[in-house]
């Protein structure tokens, strides 16, 4: 199945902004943050399809994902 | 000892008074609420004679507290009629503590049409007549003020806005660069402008400094405090690198970032404004990427943005005015905003209510939306020139739509909405809605926990628990912003377990005090009420506790709506 997967601030850092992935059936969030060489305690934010969404979350086919480090402001 | 410096405008006299006893527990906003609802007549003319211009540094500020430097302002708001609080770094608050001075208070009007001065130091405060710099934008009168009287002195201006009395009308701060940092919200520059103030200047030579009781337990909690805002992911990596415009990003994501006055959750040129963005040019251009707006910050969430050819355009570039005039007036190009955010630094308008006024004119048709351009034309040439539709512009939001015929004017008390949609951020939401202030993001940031995962999370797009979140910030708040302390130190107060108990300490360390956790609570629930016992008495009931009409129409892409029924909202007040 494809996923659009989108990093942001310092994820970006030697990696992308956004890239289409072809996962297989059943990849939940955790999977996809661990082949990006992310680290569980970098995330700040983790959203599907705009939605706030824990690690252990199922991605659908055509799902995009969002990894934000811990950021603010205001 | 702290003293209390009075100025009267009408027969132009000074005094110097000792602080009386209800007074000596207060700094910041606690202090300039707390002598706005003593001496000022709730309805009375926010322009008038009787209302008050009030300043006072933070209870904290003048020390070596980390992040400790800001300075609040309080009158009777021009824009909202309500009571008002906006606070901003610079240079001023520091020099206040250190020269003991506890408030500046100036009442009265001049009888006469001349503009004046005040000059301040240790001893007292003189008035002197304006006339070479009337007229002048900020960056000159602090140029000029400065030159007059030399680098290190501190100066708190107008602009041309604030001298027409337009209702969007800040003050501006001189920053320790020379640059501008500003009393945004609420039309305050209006209120000096009807004193016929132009400038304050101050000068600490000599000063006292401030004496701390216990300095042993001070420096100790200070180091605790310092450690756990650089600790902290948000105040100790993300904000230098990226600023607060960090967030276009992520509201974007989130559905949150109001777009084409407030039609859509999400803008198609988001990533053009994002901090991302914006770092990549400051660094590429040789700007900074982070800067204090006053000595002793450690965050440094501010940054130097400069122009194409490697000039200064602005400094203090927020995530608000990038989302106002960038998502919410459709602009997708940074460096138009930059100019005119330093367009409005100059002319001295606040530029979230210029940003959300503008969204409304497009919408009414006075320009197309994404016309970048426009919107520098109209700044400098209608409103710093003080045409006939520069005045209805410098009016605000509420304003503009009157004036046009628009429903669509997102603004709570008559003041505009900032950048985080309510129906799909829904605790910011109750926030707008019953702040004191008129909608102000910053009065309760439900942000950090409905979107960031700070301090906990409660889901943005369902009611439960929003109404008590707001509740516990906007408490909490009140009492930081009593502080001196950014409002940034909330993030880090929010999720290190030592952070909070380490700035009550310096406080009680500062005056020799005791105060526990609970006392600070109480403190922020007091300064709330006194504020809400204000706006009663301008008039105000739970009725303009309400988000504007439209909000019942859904926003993509969630098609959230807001929902909240007048009684869930009054619940917030049941403390
Ligand atoms: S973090 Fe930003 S707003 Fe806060 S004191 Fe520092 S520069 Fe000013």
């Amino acid at each position: 199945m494809k996923i659009t997967v989108k990093l942001f601030a310092s994820f970006r850092d030697g990696r992308f902004k956004v890239e289409e992935r072809d996962t297989p059936a059943g990849t939940v969030c955790r999977q996809v943050v661990l082949e990006l060489g992310l680290k569980e305690e970098e995330l700040g934010v983790v959203m599907v399809n705009g939605r706030h969404a824990p690690l252990e979350q199922e991605l659908q086919d055509g799902d995009s994902l969002a990894l934000f480090p811990l950021v603010g402001g205001g | 000892m702290d003293k209390i410096f009075r100025v009267n405008m009408t027969n132009l006299t000074t005094r110097v008074e000792t602080v009386p006893a209800a007074w000596a527990g207060h700094g910041g906003r606690g202090l300039t609420s707390t002598i706005v609802a003593a001496e000022v007549p709730a309805d009375c003319h926010p322009l008038g004679l009787n209302n008050k211009l009030v300043f006072a540094p933070g209870l904290l500020s003048g020390t070596a507290a980390a992040n400790s430097g800001r300075m609040s302002c309080g009158a009777k708001s021009p824009l909202t009629g309500t009571i008002k609080e906006s606070n901003a770094g610079g240079t001023s608050a520091q020099m206040f503590a250190r020269m003991g001075i506890k408030a500046l208070i100036i009442e009265g009007l001049p009888a006469d049409d001349k503009w004046y001065n005040l000059h301040l130091t240790k001893d007292g405060v003189t008035i002197n007549e304006e006339t070479a710099l009337v007229g002048k934008g900020n960056f000159a009168v602090i140029d000029a003020v400065s030159e007059r009287l030399g680098k290190k002195v501190g100066v708190i201006t107008i602009g041309p806005a604030g001298e027409m009395k337009m209702a969007s009308a800040n003050i501006s701060v001189k920053d320790p660069d020379s640059k501008i940092r500003s009393h945004g919200r609420g039309g305050l520059g209006a209120v000096m402008g009807s004193k016929k103030i132009k400038y304050i200047s101050m000068d600490d030579a000599g000063a006292p400094g401030v004496t701390i009781a216990d300095p042993e337990k001070f420096k100790t909690a200070a180091r605790i405090f310092a450690k756990a805002l650089l600790d902290h992911p948000v105040s100790g990596q993300g904000l230098p690198t990226y600023g607060t415009n960090v967030l276009v990003n992520v509201l974007n994501e989130a559905g949150g970032l109001p777009t084409k006055n407030f039609r859509y959750g999400q803008f198609a040129g988001a990533d053009k404004i994002s901090g991302e963005t914006m770092h990549d040019t400051i660094v590429e251009r040789g700007g900074k990427p982070k800067h204090g707006c006053h000595a002793g910050c450690i965050i440094q969430c501010s940054q130097v943005y400069m122009d194409k050819a490697g000039n200064y355009l602005t400094s203090g570039f927020e995530y608000e005015t990038i989302w106002g005039l960038g998502a919410d007036c459709c602009i997708d190009n940074l460096d138009d905003i930059a100019l005119a955010d330093h367009h409005m630094d100059d002319i001295g308008i606040d530029s979230i209510e210029t940003a959300v006024m503008m969204g409304v004119a497009m919408e009414g048709g006075v320009l197309p939306f994404g016309d970048g351009k426009g919107v520098i034309r109209l700044i400098k040439d209608e409103i710093g020139k003080g045409t006939p539709l520069g005045r209805i512009l410098g009016g605000g939001a509420a304003h503009v739509g009157k004036t046009f015929g628009v429903t669509r004017v997102p603004v709570v008390k008559g003041q505009g909405i900032p950048a985080y949609d309510p129906r799909s951020v829904k605790g910011i939401g109750i926030t707008y809605a019953t702040s004191t202030m008129g909608a102000d993001h910053t009065a309760g940031y439900t942000i950090a926990t409905n979107i960031l995962g700070v301090g906990g999370s409660v889901d943005p797009l369902k009611k439960d628990g929003q109404v008590e979140l707001s509740r516990n910030l906007q408490i909490a708040t009140a009492a930081v912003d009593s502080t001196g302390m950014c409002i940034f130190v909330a993030f880090p107060a929010l999720d290190i377990p030592e952070c909070l108990p380490a700035l009550i300490d310096m406080i009680n360390a500062r005056f020799g005090i005791s105060l526990s956790g609970d006392d600070v609570t109480n403190l922020g629930k007091h300064i709330l009420k006194l504020e809400r016992a204000f706006n009663i008495g301008a008039g105000f009931t739970n009725m303009h506790d309400r988000l504007p009409e439209f909000f019942s129409e859904p926003v993509p892409p969630h098609n959230a709506v807001w929902d909240f029924t007048g009684e869930e909202i009054d619940e917030f007040w049941n403390f």
